[in-house]
């Protein structure tokens, strides 16, 4: 499966809350710890992150899979991030001088791009793509925006499925890839596949929805209600953000 | 036949695909209230495009279109049009494309200005009409190509349309999903045009058949025709019958 909703199947506390409640707090988290640079709070962001994960009871091995993924990425920043800044040089490595500016700045980001991707896993990995779509629709989020995520997400197993069909039916014929012309050409011909295809799909699935008298907008059949345990965590999650905001622009500590 | 009941009038219809070989040709075509049609012909013989081009999802590029005794022309013709005809689409991927059931069955009456729970009571009923009441939460992408199906139908029966066309609504379904297929469509009260290969199923659901066949549809056909056309299915020769009923059509069969 190339497609997999591997953290929503689930009954703790985080999968029941409310969907806007969990979007909203996501974008404002993210949005403050994007914009912090202290390590007293950018570190208290993490902790609230772990925290949210412990609370969803997520598989941890799958979590740490997940950010195995972005931590590859930043490990690029480290090499040469600490080079590139001016500063007073902590060590040197041959001729380059290892700054302690940027090693600030790369410690800064790993934490930064680590806290909100787990707070993410924990929020918003826990509903299906489905119901953040219609959360989007409630929370005045345009309404394209919306209709192109929700039918991207449908057309992409669509795809999938298509992608293995192509794949079967190469296979069947004796193909095994390897490191020739005939292996690039033949992934060539099912990338090219796979592209026409999909907008050939496009175009008949819109023309299926001109035929159910689609003129343009979308409707949501869900509205979500709002449970006390939603107003608890609404209550907490404010305390959050105010204590990340506290940390960063006062100078308490 | 009689004027008033004559609901979709296709006159010198002639399309071709671009960079395609001419597909319909002068074609013209009567369906009247109450009819139950069903429509045979070679592979790729042009049908689906036929079914397309009544719902105004391809212009052709000369002919007549009458649809309830009105010219249909412009996209804004085909809107109203397109309230009182449903099609089922040969593939049903292309149909369903909301993630829930219930949400793709709503779609067509929250489109039509129902409210959400107008909607919602819709879809259930014509859901448990087709026996698939349990069905609305169910994931579109996950169900069974026959349960695709049955769903799709029930989409385009949630619009409440007085016609269907019906693309090969048989085609890959078991033997179980077959038959309860074929008992919603005797037991609706609408009339159709539908597509098939199979000809048991043509003779339960339909009561004559229109054939077509180099870019023309006849429509002289009977119940005996396709009794006939059973007897020597996916004919591709020529051939010739000297008795019995139906020899005049077995030339446009061949
Ligand atoms: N979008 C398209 N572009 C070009 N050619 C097409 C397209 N759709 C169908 N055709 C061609 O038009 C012919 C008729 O197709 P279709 O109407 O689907 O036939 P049928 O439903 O009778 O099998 C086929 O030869 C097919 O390849
Ligand atoms: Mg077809």
């Amino acid at each position: 499966m190339m497609i997999e909703e591997s953290f929503v199947n689930g009954n703790s506390l985080i999968h029941r809350l409310n969907p806007v409640l969990k979007i909203g707090f996501a974008i404002i988290y993210s949005f403050v710890v994007a914009v912090s640079s202290k390590f007293p709070s950018l570190f208290a962001a993490l902790f609230i992150a772990l925290f949210l994960v412990i609370l969803a009871r997520l598989n941890p091995r799958k979590a740490a899979v997940r950010l195995a993924a972005v931590n590859g990425i930043i490990i690029l920043f480290w090499f040469f991030l600490p080079f590139t800044f001016q500063g007073e040089a902590l060590f040197h490595i041959g001729p380059f001088a290892v700054t302690r500016p940027g090693v600030i700045f790369a410690a800064g980001i790993t934490l930064k791009a680590n806290a909100i991707l787990i707070a993410f896993i924990a929020l918003v990995a826990t509903m299906r793509v489905t119901t953040l779509g219609h959360a989007l629709n409630s929370m005045l989020i345009p309404e394209k925006l919306v209709q192109f995520f929700l039918l991207t997400y449908r057309y992409l197993f669509v795809i999938q499925t298509e992608y293995q069909k192509l794949t079967r039916a190469v296979k069947v014929r004796g193909f095994r890839p390897g490191t020739n012309l005939h292996t690039y050409r033949t992934y060539a011909y099912l990338a090219g596949m796979l592209f026409v295809r999909a907008s050939v799909r496009g175009e008949r699935v819109y023309q299926a929805m001109l035929c159910r008298g689609f003129k343009g907008k979308f409707y949501s059949l869900h509205e979500y209600s709002i449970s006390k345990a939603d107003i608890t965590c609404a209550v907490f999650m404010t305390a959050a953000i105010v204590i990340l905001v506290v940390l960063e622009w006062t100078k308490i500590i | 036949m009689d004027k008033d009941n004559l609901i979709i009038n296709l006159t010198d219809i002639s399309f071709s695909y671009p960079e395609g070989a001419p597909l319909l040709n002068n074609l013209s075509m009567q369906f009247y209230k109450g009819d139950r049609v069903g429509l045979i012909g070679p592979n790729g013989g042009g049908k689906t495009t036929l079914f397309h081009i009544i719902m105004g999802l391809l212009k052709p590029y000369s002919g007549k279109i009458e649809i309830f005794g009105k010219p249909v022309r412009e996209e804004k013709d085909f809107r109203s049009v397109r309230q009182r005809i449903g099609l089922l689409f040969q593939d049903s991927d292309d149909q369903l494309f909301s993630p829930t059931v219930l949400e793709d069955v709503a779609f067509g009456p929250l489109n039509l200005g129902k409210s959400v729970d107008e909607a919602k009571v819709i879809a259930r009923k014509n859901l448990d009409s087709l026996g698939l009441s349990g069905f609305e939460d169910r994931i579109t992408y996950k169900l069974s190509g026959g349960e695709k199906r049955m769903v799709s139908l029930a989409t385009v029966l949630a619009m409440e349309p007085e016609i269907l066309l019906l693309d090969e609504p048989s085609a890959g379904l078991d033997e179980n999903t077959r038959a309860s297929l074929i008992k919603v469509l005797t037991g609706l009260d609408l009339s159709y045009i539908l597509i098939s290969h199979e000809m048991e199923f043509l003779d339960s659901t339909t009561t004559s058949v229109y054939i077509m066949k180099d870019g023309k549809v006849f429509m002289n056909g009977d119940r005996q025709i396709h009794r006939h056309y059973h007897i020597h299915p996916h004919s591709a020769l020529p051939h010739r019958h000297e008795s019995g009923f139906g020899k005049k059509y077995t030339d446009f069969l061949a």
